[in-house]
């Protein structure tokens, strides 16, 4: 049962917390560039943590947090933990949270070297071997996707929550979005790698709609035919390390991106697979 | 009569500020004997993962860096890689770039004076709080951000990680009758930029003068963003391919984010340095608003740090206006040829310079890349400002009004955590 009430009888109005993990702040701007309805949205619900709006109280049961970034220290793998029991509803925003983040880039890579390259005394520096989804630390109520997500994600969602309605993000393709909005497609009409075909809309196929291909900061759709697109960017002159690069970016841990590259890189495992 | 007394405070989260740190205080016989700003943002490596990647794939990685400042990321990026491949993008470019820039100042301030700094001087813990004393204050703040997020969705068709650059350019350009209804939005905005100057000059902000050095980016004909060369008030002047030979990152224990040194010594970027460097560059009719509520430049004051903001916001939306003039769409991008080279890139994100450095082989791909962010220039200053702060308020006041001092000293600075790291814990300790 997804209806939220308060628990607290003096005030009954739900309470949210935003927390924010290793991410580069730009998912808590769904909230923060609201305007208005950030006001309208602090009426309706009591917002009891969120430190950079300056609510802070993080160990004060919630019916609904919002978790934005990626695990990547030790204190984080614990934090996350703490707030899950005081959490009713727990729900990731954007690509960190989601799926590692552009940061999980360094798990496989060597982090005791990167981290001696960037740091003189890297033994000050408390990190994790590898970034990782929230999902991967605890259960996890609902995931919106985006790098960033934007103020209709968040506040939908929330809306749906206190009208006591499962959210349902949409998990359509960019591709079925640019044929709502009548974009000419960039990698039919222009040999531009897209990798609208795979992920999922919510920016309004925005990357298109500007003359590019998608770089897939939504992550991938439902369904998404991964090796199809591989086979549609080497024909169009991408080598099978570009290919695989454009699967290893902001969403690089999402595991079909994964698989997808790794099938990339082993141009073998395609034989027999048609466009 | 010696007295011997240890008193310790734990406030475990810093608000509003982007991205997380501490402080520690020790005080000791009426002195501070210790202090340190903790930054423990979890460190990210972006400069690694940029290694072996193309010079194409810069804009939308470096963007990630900071979801505040994404445009600035974009523009020092950008700017160094055309520097090191030869590439010139023209005058239209150049503009379109000036104005993106416009609009994430007026972002990026409008939400630092509205959402994080305003409510320290009007006695609100958050801006919620302040609405329902402020409505129309908050509103008109909350307007003048949105607006700062169109102008970048004008050209970047999101606020945040846009995605309308690329190096030469633009992906496309925007249409003649957007440019039309933006400039008409922007124009019917200036009363509330002018008013928001008015209303923060008279804010009552501590008066605490102080000695720093002032560093930004200076071209003796317009208010600097993406041109000219790097000055300080002590007589310093070098290009972004310089950088290096004056200013120096050092590792402090006890922080993620590297302190950066300009000859040894602390300095201060941001704002109130760009004013105090710029403030003659500024239009007239902006110059005059400031004599007229009793404004002087230089201020070596860093609580007029929110007046800086504010007037840069106005300036940003007369410049905005003038380069929507008379818009028309070009050819939105020069095509980039890639050769083995060096590329420096230094622009003024809202909170200071931005350098970065990068290396490239002959196919373009990135063989080392170095970025410098403000915050991690501020925080020497930072630490020395609460310092002083912090005795001239009186080390013997309680320790809840010593900690909610040094929070508003650190908020003067709108440190981005997030670029290098909300959290600080203040533990004070005295004997």
């Amino acid at each position: 049962m997804w209806k939220v009430k308060s628990s607290k009888k003096s005030d009954s109005r739900p309470r949210i917390a935003v927390h924010k993990f290793s991410s580069c702040d730009g998912c808590q701007l769904a909230f923060l560039n609201a305007g208005e309805d950030l006001l309208t949205l602090s009426q309706l619900v009591q917002i009891v943590h969120f430190a950079e709006a300056g609510m802070v109280a993080p160990e004060v049961d919630v019916d609904i947090a919002f978790i934005e970034g990626s695990i990547s220290t030790p204190d984080e793998a614990k934090r996350i933990r703490a707030i899950r029991e005081k959490s009713k509803y727990l729900i990731t925003i954007g690509a960190c949270a989601t799926a590692g983040g552009i940061q999980a880039l360094r798990n496989g890579a060597d982090s005791d070297a990167w981290r001696a390259a960037i740091y003189p005394s890297p033994q000050f520096i408390e990190s994790l071997a590898t970034s990782t989804a929230i999902a991967q630390h605890v259960r996890v109520d609902l995931e919106l996707w985006g790098c960033p997500v934007n103020s209709l994600q968040v506040l939908s969602a929330t809306r749906d929550l206190l009208s006591g309605v499962v959210p349902a993000p949409v998990r359509d393709s960019v591709c079925i979005e640019c044929k709502r909005q009548g974009n000419v497609c960039v990698m039919v009409a222009r040999q531009e790698p897209c990798l609208g075909p795979v992920t999922q809309t919510g920016c309004g196929a925005l990357c298109p709609s500007h003359g590019r291909g998608c770089y897939a900061c939504y992550g991938p759709s439902e369904n998404p035919n991964t090796t199809a697109l591989a086979n549609q960017l080497r024909m169009i002159g991408l080598s099978d390390q570009e290919i695989a690069r454009r699967f290893l970016f902001i969403n690089n841990q999402a595991p079909v991106f994964a698989a997808a590259a790794e099938q990339a890189l082993t141009p073998s495992l395609l034989q027999g697979e048609g466009v | 009569m010696t007295e011997t007394r240890e008193i310790s405070i734990k406030v475990p989260v810093l608000a509003r500020v982007e991205g997380e740190g501490a402080l520690d205080l020790e005080i000791s016989n009426g002195q501070i004997q210790n202090l340190k700003l903790r930054i423990y943002e979890p460190p990210r490596y972006f400069e690694k993962f940029l290694e072996g990647r193309s010079y194409t794939e810069i804009p939308d990685i470096v963007a990630r860096i900071c979801g505040i400042c994404p445009v600035a990321y974009q523009m020092s990026a950008v700017q160094a890689i055309e520097s090191a491949f030869g590439c010139e993008p023209g005058p239209w470019v150049q503009a379109m770039r000036r104005l993106m820039y416009c609009g994430e100042w007026i972002e990026s301030h409008a939400l630092h004076i509205h959402l994080l700094a305003a409510p320290d001087y009007l006695g609100y813990g958050s801006i919620t709080e302040m609405a329902a004393d402020y409505p129309a204050e908050v509103r008109r703040g909350l307007r003048i951000q949105g607006l700062g997020n169109e102008i970048i969705r004008f050209l970047g068709g999101r606020s945040v990680h846009p995605v309308g650059v690329r190096a030469g350019g633009f992906h496309s350009a925007p249409k003649e009758r957007d440019a039309a209804a933006l400039r008409l939005k922007l124009e019917a905005a200036l009363a509330d930029a002018e008013s928001l100057v008015r209303w923060v000059a008279g804010m009552s902000l501590p008066q605490h003068g102080q000695v720093f050095t002032s560093v930004a980016m200076h071209n003796g004909e317009r208010y600097p963003m993406s041109e000219g060369r790097i000055v300080s008030d002590q007589g310093l002047e070098c290009s972004a391919a310089e950088f290096e030979q004056h200013f120096r990152e050092e590792q402090v224990s006890y922080s993620t984010a590297l302190h950066c040194r300009l000859h040894g010594e602390p300095y201060l970027v941001g704002p109130l340095a760009r004013l105090n460097l710029n403030h003659t560059l500024l239009p007239e009719s902006i110059q005059s608003l400031c004599r007229e509520s009793g404004l002087v430049w230089p201020s070596r004051n860093m609580f007029q740090s929110i007046i800086a903001r504010a007037i840069e916001i106005y300036f940003a939306l007369v410049e905005a206006i003038c380069l929507l003039a008379d818009y028309q769409p070009d050819t939105p991008y020069q095509e980039i040829k890639p050769k083995a080279a060096i590329g420096y890139g230094c622009t003024e994100a809202p909170r200071g310079l931005l350098w970065h450095r990068y290396e490239f082989n002959d196919r373009g791909d990135i063989v080392s890349a170095r970025i410098v962010p403000p915050t991690s220039q501020n925080q020497a200053r930072i630490e020395q400002d609460i310092a002083r702060a912090l005795q001239s308020f009186g080390l013997e006041k309680s320790d809840d009004q010593l900690r909610l001092q040094a929070e508003m000293v650190i908020r003067n600075y709108d440190p981005c955590i997030s670029c290098s790291t909300h959290f600080l814990k203040l533990n004070v300790e005295r004997c």
